[in-house]
C-alpha cells in the first residue's frame, strides 16, 4: 500500500487563508502544480464541501478535500497545505483546521490502496500536530513516509 | 454482517473509515464485510446493511433505514470505532 505521489511542488507550508474555500483553493492549486489535477478539481472539491457540508474535516485539524475521479484527474496524487492561522470549515467537533490534504484519485477502484495508506500515517494520532508544526518539506514528507 | 461507510464522493473519508472499521472488527474478532459508497448509492448498498458508518452531516440524508447509524467524529481515531461498534454490535 502506498501514498498517492506527494512530491515537494505540492507541498504548502504556512500558508495563509481567509476562509475554508480559500483553503481548499490552495490544496487545489498545490495538486495543479504537480500535475495531478486540471484547475476545475478545485471547484469540484469545494462543490463536495458546500453540497454536504464539513464532513471533509474527519479529524481534528484536518480536512481532506477531495472530489470524484474525473477528467479534471490527471493522475493520483496528494498535497498538503498546513497554514498560518487555522480556520473553521464550520464541523462540530473538529473545527479549526490548520492542515488541509487535497486528494485527488484517477480510479475509484484502486482508491482503498491509497486511503489505506493515509490510514496508516493518520492512525498515528500526533500526526496531525508534526503536520502542522513542520518548518520543511522534508519534515512533512518524512512524516508522511514518502522517500523522495 | 453488512456495513455500509458513506460520503459525498464514495471515495477518500469513506475509504478511510472501511479501512479502520476493518482493522477494528478483525481486532474485535466479528467478521464483517465493509463496503465504502457515496449518498447516491446508498439505497442499494444499505437495503441489507446491519450498521452504517458516517459523518453527522448525512444522518438527514440517509433517512430511514434499519440499520443502527453509527456517527464516527475523527475517522482515524480506532478508540472511538472500536467503542461505538462494540455498542452496536455486543
Amino acid at each position: 500500500m502506498s501514498l498517492p505521489p506527494l512530491p515537494a511542488s505540492a507541498i504548502e507550508l504556512g500558508a495563509s487563508a481567509d476562509d475554508w474555500r480559500a483553503a481548499v483553493r490552495l490544496a487545489g492549486a498545490a495538486l495543479v502544480r504537480s500535475g495531478a489535477t486540471l484547475p476545475a478539481y478545485e471547484d469540484e472539491m469545494i462543490r463536495m464541501i458546500e453540497e454536504h457540508g464539513p464532513y471533509v474535516v474527519i479529524a481534528p485539524g484536518l480536512a481532506l478535500a477531495h472530489a470524484r475521479p474525473g477528467p479534471t484527474v490527471l493522475a493520483d496524487g496528494l498535497a498538503i497545505v498546513t497554514l498560518d492561522s487555522p480556520v473553521a470549515f464550520g464541523h462540530p467537533h473538529n473545527d479549526p483546521v490548520s492542515v488541509v490534504l487535497g486528494l485527488a484519485i484517477a480510479r475509484a477502484d484502486q482508491h482503498l490502496a491509497a486511503v489505506a495508506a493515509l490510514a496508516n500515517v493518520f492512525n498515528d494520532s500526533d500526526a496531525i500536530a508534526s503536520l502542522a508544526a513542520a518548518s520543511t518539506v522534508e519534515d512533512v514528507q518524512r512524516i508522511m513516509g514518502v522517500t523522495s | 454482517m453488512k456495513i455500509v461507510t458513506i460520503c459525498g464522493a464514495g471515495i477518500g473519508s469513506s475509504g478511510i473509515l472501511k479501512v479502520n472499521a476493518e482493522r477494528v472488527l478483525k481486532k474485535l474478532d466479528i467478521n464483517a464485510s465493509v463496503t465504502a459508497v457515496d449518498l447516491a448509492s446508498l439505497a442499494d448498498a444499505a437495503r441489507d446493511a446491519q450498521v452504517i458508518l458516517t459523518s453527522a452531516e448525512f444522518v438527514e440524508a440517509i433517512g430511514k433505514t434499519f440499520a443502527d447509524v453509527i456517527v464516527i467524529e475523527n475517522y482515524f481515531d480506532t478508540d472511538e470505532l472500536t467503542r461505538k461498534l462494540e455498542a452496536a454490535l455486543g
